[in-house]
Order: structure tokens, then sequence, then C-alpha cells
């Protein structure tokens, strides 16, 4: 008797448990889910946590605007913790346990590169939208940063073309990004026919304070009578200490000009910015550029955020991009499945923030504006010279012997990430 | 105020007493001063004006090429007021008005901007910030404004303006500029700006086409550290793709070849001198850092893994004294010093009387929980201030560089910290020595208990040492907060080197610590230029790491408490 009572009970448990779950799910199934993965604490919280905020601020806007397909969507917010195994956990997590329909997440490389074989072997969605050193295309992630041919290599064309730089030096922070970004550098110059003894490199660890001896060898490189300049790609914190030492070593932007890579207005606020005024920045977007898509940005970021001191930068702008394309690539296809809004994903267009149009091409990469900028006392970046229409985002970089004759392309017949165009063969995995 | 310019002149007296036999005076190229009003001609003749008429609204194009080439016709017209409106540019000065596109030059007044007429100084009224927009300038542009202006005052009749003038001159001079260098040269009066003039003159003439003016400027070059002269001589040097020179007269090359080895022997003889000053700059860095914990770790044997967090509240500390004081920016700096000693003394102290007095005598369980510690005070800064770096403001006098020639120029904060690591030293090797309390800490040190015996409250005095390295550290970060990003990071950075330097330096020994932070530092420095700054770095480690397996003691090992075991 006693048995059959507890077996009634045990079964009576069960089936309320699984109405309860299934009626969970009936709810669940009510939502769109969108994760977020970006740290919002360790060291690069500073900067991750802006785009956790616009990733919130844009499913807000969104739902006012009454979701998508008649859902509400439902932001799933995790913490990596600037912990970089940490990230591929974290994805297995929003995508197995929360079922989240696309992920907006990473900054550092290292990070995506962690994220990658996760959200490949699960078949998920990622935007990432940070700028970054190209040579990777996967059908499961949208880059909408920039790759290298949206960023440096301009950057470089500029300082050719317009200031006439004739010596290069290219320091970098010791990690892939710059290694990468610097390799593609080297050998774009070297095409362009710079010699070798023109060109210096030099890595530094992160967090470098010690800049001397490297400010002094940049003043002896860039003293023999040649217009020089510096390519950096020193990441983080260590760029303040960087042109503090430039300052009091009496080397004014005039003299040898740094174009930065990593240095936005974020990182700009709330430092003492008066060595950095006159160097200058490469990037998509700066918070200065007037056009009425980027004020009605920045009005809502600050009200979003509710403080009118904060700045707005790249990344968000590639955050923002981001959203907005899937958005609408989500009602073109009428589902949230990742096959159908990955194919309808390809030639949705958004208006950018600086006044032109942003593409998502064939390789997953975005046609973005290039703009370099002058750094100004008050923090903000200044436009001195932009591309005249946008550029398109290249996975595979001409000036590298592996990727040479490697094309991107997640359209039928080719459907591939990296096409070798000589061979004609698909070489993944 | 007084203050700190009294404070600014002591210090530099002191620098300039040790350094002046060497010193050759140097003026700072921002002291470009506005050609004073009644220099300006009233004379101006109907027809400039038309020009700069014409030329004023072609300077808000768009685009910087046609914009260079405006400035350029802009300063050879033969009216004053060109240098008014160039200056403008360059100080981002000049705007337009938006409604009607002119041109104006603004001064802020308040909160709104008082506009002027770039044509004649008069004023045309009061407007909003949104009403205006600022001609914009790159990089090259400003260049191109400094030179012109540069021309235009190479013969000013201040010698100041005129140091500056051709301190810009020298580095873009251009062969059109001969007559007015010439010109400029006969009128100088000053010795030093003369024979700058001459080296200007030269590194124009050595392309000249007669043969005896340019082995004599080739001479003259030869003579200079500057390096524009050393690029030129290569210029000349140059070869073509067979690997023969492309000049064919034999002297000149012989002539040439010569001034430049004498250029490159003197340059590698500063750029040495340069590599020590880089070396012991980093050495006073790491024996800041070091020092304290040479007490708390030397002498009373704790392993304070928080040493660095300690550091890093002498920083912050920097930084809230800042902003309680924001116009005295200079005089906050020296307020800091104490603030910080008491703030991380008493951190110290409350840390050692909590946590360490537990646990004397079981390192590992030290070692733990000060790491704790060290954690623990990293998230209260993050919750109490922020999680990002705070901005700590260098005084003036704290920025630029002592120039003694072109190839040779030390920074100034790094000189003020280097001396200032030398006094902290000082004053700590004296307390350790002349104080009845640096008497007890030794005695404690030596022989714990025959120090009790003889009455000395042990207890005490284990505080009151763990508080004084404690202190020392929060000094250290004051120093920091100059060189280095104040962040709750920071201490982080300087644990390891500090324990490095502890530990070759040998235990409870302060000169110790001072040589050893001397010697890494300029091996460090001196490795840097071939192995760069990882490889550097990591071949000071495999060195320690060899030493501390031949010394276990290091430099120079002293019997004690730590070292005779508990």
């Amino acid at each position: 008797m006693v048995t059959k009572s507890l077996r009634k009970l045990a079964l009576a448990a069960v089936v309320t448990a699984s109405t309860i779950t299934s009626a969970g799910m009936a709810w669940a199934a009510d939502t769109i889910k969108v994760g977020v993965l970006h740290s919002l604490s360790g060291t690069m919280a500073i900067s991750e946590t802006t785009l956790k905020d616009t990733v919130l601020m844009m499913v807000e806007e969104q739902n006012k605007k009454g979701g998508l397909l008649g859902k509400q969507l439902e932001a799933v917010v995790v913490d990596p913790a600037s912990n970089w195994p940490l990230f591929a956990e974290k994805t297995r997590e929003l995508i197995e346990k929360e079922k989240v329909d696309v992920i907006f997440g990473c900054w550092t490389s290292v990070s995506r590169k962690s994220v990658l074989p996760v959200i490949e072997e699960l078949n998920g969605l990622l935007f990432y939208p940070v700028q970054y050193e190209g040579e990777e295309s996967s059908k499961n992630v949208f880059y909408t940063g920039a790759a290298p041919n949206q960023q440096a290599i301009p950057a470089v064309d500029y300082l050719m073309n317009d200031l006439e730089v004739k010596r290069w030096i290219l320091a970098g922070t010791d990690y892939v990004y710059p290694r990468t970004t610097n390799k593609i550098l080297e050998a774009y110059l070297i095409a362009k026919g710079v010699k070798k003894e023109d060109i210096m490199i030099n890595y530094t660890p992160f967090g470098h304070s010690d800049w001397q001896s490297i400010v002094s060898d940049i003043k002896k490189f860039g003293s023999q009578g040649k217009k020089t300049a510096v390519v950096s790609t020193i990441n983080g914190d260590a760029n303040v200490p960087f042109y503090k030492e430039l300052g009091n070593q009496n080397i004014s932007s005039e003299d040898i000009p740094v174009v930065a890579f990593s240095v936005g207005e974020e990182e700009l606020s709330g430092i003492d910015t008066k060595p950095l005024v006159g160097h200058l920045a490469a990037w998509n977007y700066f918070m200065s550029v007037e056009d009425p898509g980027n004020e009605a940005f920045i009005n809502k970021w600050q009200a979003f955020i509710k403080s009118d001191q904060r700045v707005t930068n790249d990344p968000m702008e590639a955050t923002y991009i981001g959203f907005e394309m899937w958005a609408k690539a989500v009602e073109k296809a009428k589902s949230v499945d990742t096959d159908a809004v990955e194919q309808a994903m390809i030639g949705v267009e958004v208006p950018n923030l600086t006044g032109g149009m942003a593409v998502m091409n064939k390789n997953h990469h975005l046609s973005k504006p290039v703009l370099i900028g002058e750094i100004q006392e008050d923090g903000q970046i200044e436009t001195v010279w932009s591309t005249e229409g946008t550029v398109a985002g290249d996975a595979w970089s001409n000036f590298l012997p592996g990727s040479k004759d490697l094309i991107s392309d997640w359209t039928a017949p080719t459907k591939c990430g990296n096409y070798n165009t000589k061979t004609k063969k698909c070489l993944a995995k | 105020m007084k203050f700190i310019s009294l404070k600014k002149n002591l210090s530099l007296h002191l620098l300039y007493l040790i350094l002046s036999m060497i010193f050759v005076s140097n003026v700072n190229a921002k002291n470009i001063v506005s050609i004073d009003a009644s220099e300006q001609s009233t004379d101006v003749t109907q027809s400039s004006h038309a020009q700069l008429e014409k030329l004023i609204p072609q300077l808000q194009v768009k685009n910087f090429k046609k914009k260079i080439a405006s400035v350029k016709q802009l300063a050879d017209i033969k009216n004053p007021q060109n240098i008014t409106i160039l200056e403008a540019l360059l100080d981002s000065r000049l705007y337009y008005q938006k409604a009607d596109k002119s041109v104006v030059i603004i001064q802020k007044k308040d909160n709104q901007y008082e506009i002027f007429s770039p044509l004649d100084n008069s004023k045309i009224g009061l407007v909003e910030k949104k009403t205006i927009k600022k001609i914009t300038t790159n990089n090259k542009l400003r260049k191109t404004i400094r030179t012109l202006l540069a021309q235009k005052k190479v013969s000013h009749t201040d010698l100041i303006i005129r140091q500056a003038a051709l301190k810009e001159i020298l580095t873009s001079s251009d062969a059109s500029l001969l007559p007015v260098l010439q010109q400029a040269k006969t009128n100088e009066s000053d010795d030093s700006q003369k024979e700058l003039l001459t080296l200007a003159i030269a590194l124009i003439e050595v392309d000249s086409k007669d043969r005896s003016t340019r082995l004599s400027a080739i001479k003259i070059l030869g003579n200079s550290v500057f390096p524009r002269a050393k690029g030129k001589l290569e210029q000349v040097l140059m070869t073509n793709e067979q690997g023969s020179f492309i000049e064919q007269d034999k002297d000149i090359i012989k002539a040439s070849q010569k001034a430049l080895k004498r250029i490159d022997s003197k340059l590698s003889l500063f750029s040495n001198l340069e590599t020590l000053f880089f070396g012991l700059s980093l050495g006073s860095v790491l024996l800041l850092a070091a020092i304290g914990l040479s007490i708390t770790f030397g002498v009373m044997g704790v392993i304070n893994m928080a040493h660095g967090e300690l550091i890093m509240l002498g920083a912050y500390t920097t930084y809230l004294v800042q902003q309680a004081m924001p116009n005295d920016i200079g005089l906050s700096l020296i307020v800091a010093i104490p603030a910080a000693f008491i703030v991380s003394g008493l951190f110290g102290i409350a840390i050692e009387r909590g946590v360490i007095r537990h646990l004397y005598g079981r390192p590992l369980e030290t070692l733990l929980a000060t790491f704790g510690i060290s954690l623990l005070l990293q998230q209260m800064v993050r919750t109490l201030i922020s999680a990002q770096n705070v901005p700590v403001i260098t005084p003036s006098w704290l920025s630029g560089s002592l120039v003694f020639n072109p190839a040779f120029a030390i920074t100034y904060n790094r000189i003020y910290i280097f001396f200032f690591a030398l006094m902290v030293f000082a004053s700590l090797m004296l307390i350790l020595k002349k104080t009845s309390l640096g008497l007890q800490v030794r005695a404690v040190a030596q022989n714990r208990s025959m120090a009790t015996a003889m009455g000395i409250k042990t207890q005490w005095v284990d505080s009151l040492t763990f508080g004084l390295g404690s202190g020392v550290a929060g000094v250290a970060g004051v120093a920091l907060s100059q060189l280095t990003n104040v962040g709750p990071n920071l201490g982080q950075a300087y644990i390891i080197d500090s324990f490095m330097v502890v530990v070759f330096g040998g235990v409870e020994n302060l000169w110790g610590t001072l040589v050893a932070a001397m010697t890494l530092g300029i091996t460090n420095k001196f490795l840097e230029p071939w192995a760069g700054a990882v490889m550097s770095k990591i071949i000071v480690l495999i060195f320690l790491i060899i030493f501390i397996q031949k010394r276990p003691n290091g430099l120079f090992p002293q019997k004690g408490r730590s070292s005779g075991g508990h």
C-alpha cells in the first residue's frame, strides 16, 4: 500500500514537473532570446560593459517597436569575466541551456577564437563588433568591425600620400592582433616600394609603462631627415604612458605623428588628453561626425545610460549596425533559425551613423567608410580624411602569401569561408 | 602658488648645479609669442587688403591640399594681418559663422564667443557656440604654418622668438630660405643663435653648386650632433643600385665620410649615456617599489603579497589629493607624499594587527592571506572609486625634458624620481640607523627573544615596522602615479619586480636593495635595444634564477631572523 501511494506520488510529481517545464517552454517560445557575451568584470570590462549596454538599449528599442515576428525580445546577459576559456563555456551555456537565437559578443581576438569551435559545433550565430586582424571567416560569425583593409591599410595610405611619410615604425602590443596586422602592413609597405631599413617593428608587453628607450629609439629613427610616422597597435592602457613619454621627449604630432587603431573616444574619456592632441586615430566612426542618424543615436544612448557625459565609439556603431541587420534579416527570413537568418543576412543594407549605407557582403564582412581623425583636447576625434565611399571588408589579406589566393563566399554554390581561387578548392575543415 | 615656484626654482637650481658642466641652454618650442601690436604696420596698402579679402574665404575649403596652398599664398601677402590670421588658425581660434560662411577669429568669453574680423581685428559681436564652426587643421597644415611663421620671425627683435623660429626652421629648411638666413646671421648678436644659423645655412649649402662652399658646409655639419646634419651627410653618401656613390666628386665623398664618422662616434657616446640614464631611472623605480618590501620582507620575514596594493593606495591617495585641490596641481603632489605615507602606513598596520600577527612563522599561510588582502584592496578601489583608470595630472615642472644637445636629452620626471628615490632611501637609512625605533627594529630582527628579554615590546615594534614599510610603499605610489596608469591593477605590475629586487639584493639589507635595483635597471636597459622589451625582461629573469641557484642569499647576505630560521 505504502509503496503504491509512494509510486503515485512520484508519478504526480513527474507529471507536475513536466507540465511546469512545458509551460516554461511555451512561455520561452513567445520571446526571441538575444545572448549578450561581453566581459563585465576583469581587464576588458572597461570596454565591453559599454557594448553590453548598447545591446540592451537596442533590445529595449526593438521591443518598443513591437519586437520581431510579433514576439518580444529578451536579452540574456552572461559574464565571461575576461577569461578566454570561459567565453567558450558561456557560449555553450547560452545556446544549449538558455536556447538563445543569436549572440552579440566578444572583444579581443583571443576570446573570439575561443568561442569559434563552440558556435560552429552548435550552429549558433555570433555578431562580433570589433576591428580585428582578419584571416578568418566562419559561417556562424558576422564581423561588423573593420578588417585590416578597412582600417590599417587606408591609414597607411593617408600617411603615405597626404603626410608624405617615408619611414615607418610599427609598434604594437605583443599578441595576435598587432602581430598579424603588422605582418600585413610590412608586406604592404614593401609592395609599395618602402625599403626594409625604413621600417622598424617593435613589440611590448601588455600594460608596458617604461617607454623611455623605445621613444628614444623612435626619435632617433625619425630624425634622419625623412618624414616618419608611428603606426600603433598598442592596446589598452599602455597607450597613456606611451603618449606621455612622447610629449616629455618633445616629439610633437607634427614631427612624428602616431596613428592608433585601438584608441577611441571611450579610451580617451577620463584620461589627460594633452599629450595626445594632434595624433591620429583610424576608425569607421567618430562621435564627432555630423549626421542626423548619429545625433539621434548619441541622444538615445545618453538618455538610456542616463548621463550626458558618456561617449559613443566605433565598436558601439558596429554593434548597432549588427543588431539592426540581424533584425532585418529575421524579418526577411520570417524565422530565427540560424541557417535561414545566415542566408538572409547577406546583402542586407542598414544606414550607418556617418551618413552612408552599411552592406553585409558574401564574406560576412561589412562595407564601411574609413575615417582618419586627429585627437582633440576634449577627447573627441575630428575627421581629417575619409574614403570617398565605402570599402568592402576583406576577410583574407591580399598582402600575405598564405591568404592571397583565398576568398570567402557564403552564398551558393561556393559556401566556403576559405576558398582557394587557384586550386578551386575549399580548405575548410 | 609662490610656494610651488619657490620649490620649483630650488629643485631646478639643484639640478643645474649638478649638471651645469655640460648644460647648454634650450628654449622650448612652445614659447612662440605672438607679435606685439606695436610692430604691426598700420600702413596697409589697398591691394594687400583686397588680396586678404580674397584669400580668407578660401581657408574654409575641406581639402587640406587646397588649404595649404591658400595658407602659403596668405603668408606671401605683404600685410602684417596675415600673421594674426595664421596664428589664429594654428591655435584653433579661426572659425566660420554657419549662417553666412564668413571667417572670424574667436575669443572665448564665459560660455559665449566674442568674434573678431580677420581683416582688421575689429569686434563683430558675441555669439553662441552653436552658430560657429572651427576651421579644421591637420598635422601637415600646422607644420606648414609654423614654418611660414618661423621664416617671418627669424629676424625678430626678441631673442626668445628668434630662437623658437630658428628651431622650427632647423627641422625643415628648404633652399629658398638661404638669403633670409644669411641676412639673419649678419644681424645676429647672440653667439649660440649665430652658431645655429651657421648650421642651418650649412644644411642648405651642402647642396650648393660651388665646390668649396660644399666642403666647408660638410665640415660644419661634421661638428654638429643635430640629427638632420647626419641625415644630410648620409644623403650625400647615397649609393645607387650597384653600390657605387651617386656623388662623383672624390673629395666631397671623403670629407663627408670623415664628418659622418665624427658624428657617429659622438652619437654613440651620447646614446650610451642615455641608456645609462634610462637604466638608472628604471632602477630608481624598482628601488622605490622594492624598498618598502625590503623592510617588511627583508627585516620582518613576512611575505606580503599585498605590497603592490599598498603602492596602489599611495597612487590613489595622490589622485584624491589632486581632486581635493584642483587649482594647485604642483603643490598637491607634495602634499600627497605625507598623505600617501599615512594612508598606506595605516592600512599596513591594520593588516599586520588584523592578519599577519596571527600568522608569524607560517609563511605559506601568510602568503595566502596577504594575497587575499591584495584582491580585497583591488576590489575596494574598484567599488569605491572606479573600475577604470583614474587620471592623475602631471604638473608642468614634471613634464618636458632637459636638453643637453640635440642628441642627448633626459626627461624631467625621470630626473626627479631618481633623486626622490635616493632621498627616500637615505631617510629610511637614517630612521633605521639613527633613531631608537630603528635600533629596536634591528634588535628584533636579529634576535627576537633576546630583544624581548631586554624589554622591547616586540609586538609594538612589529606593527610599526610593517607600518613603516607600507608607508614607504605608499610614497612609491605617489612617484609611480607620474609614470604609469593609476588603476586597480597598478600594484600587480610591480609586485614581481619588487620581490625580484629584494631577493637579488639579499634580504634585510637596504644597501643590497639599492645595488640590486640599479643593477637590474641598467642591465635591462642595455639589453633592451637589441633584445626588445619582452625578451630583455625574460633574460633578466633567467639570469636571476641562475644567480639565486648559486647564491641563495642574494648579493649581500646577512644573518638574522629570517635566515636563522624560526
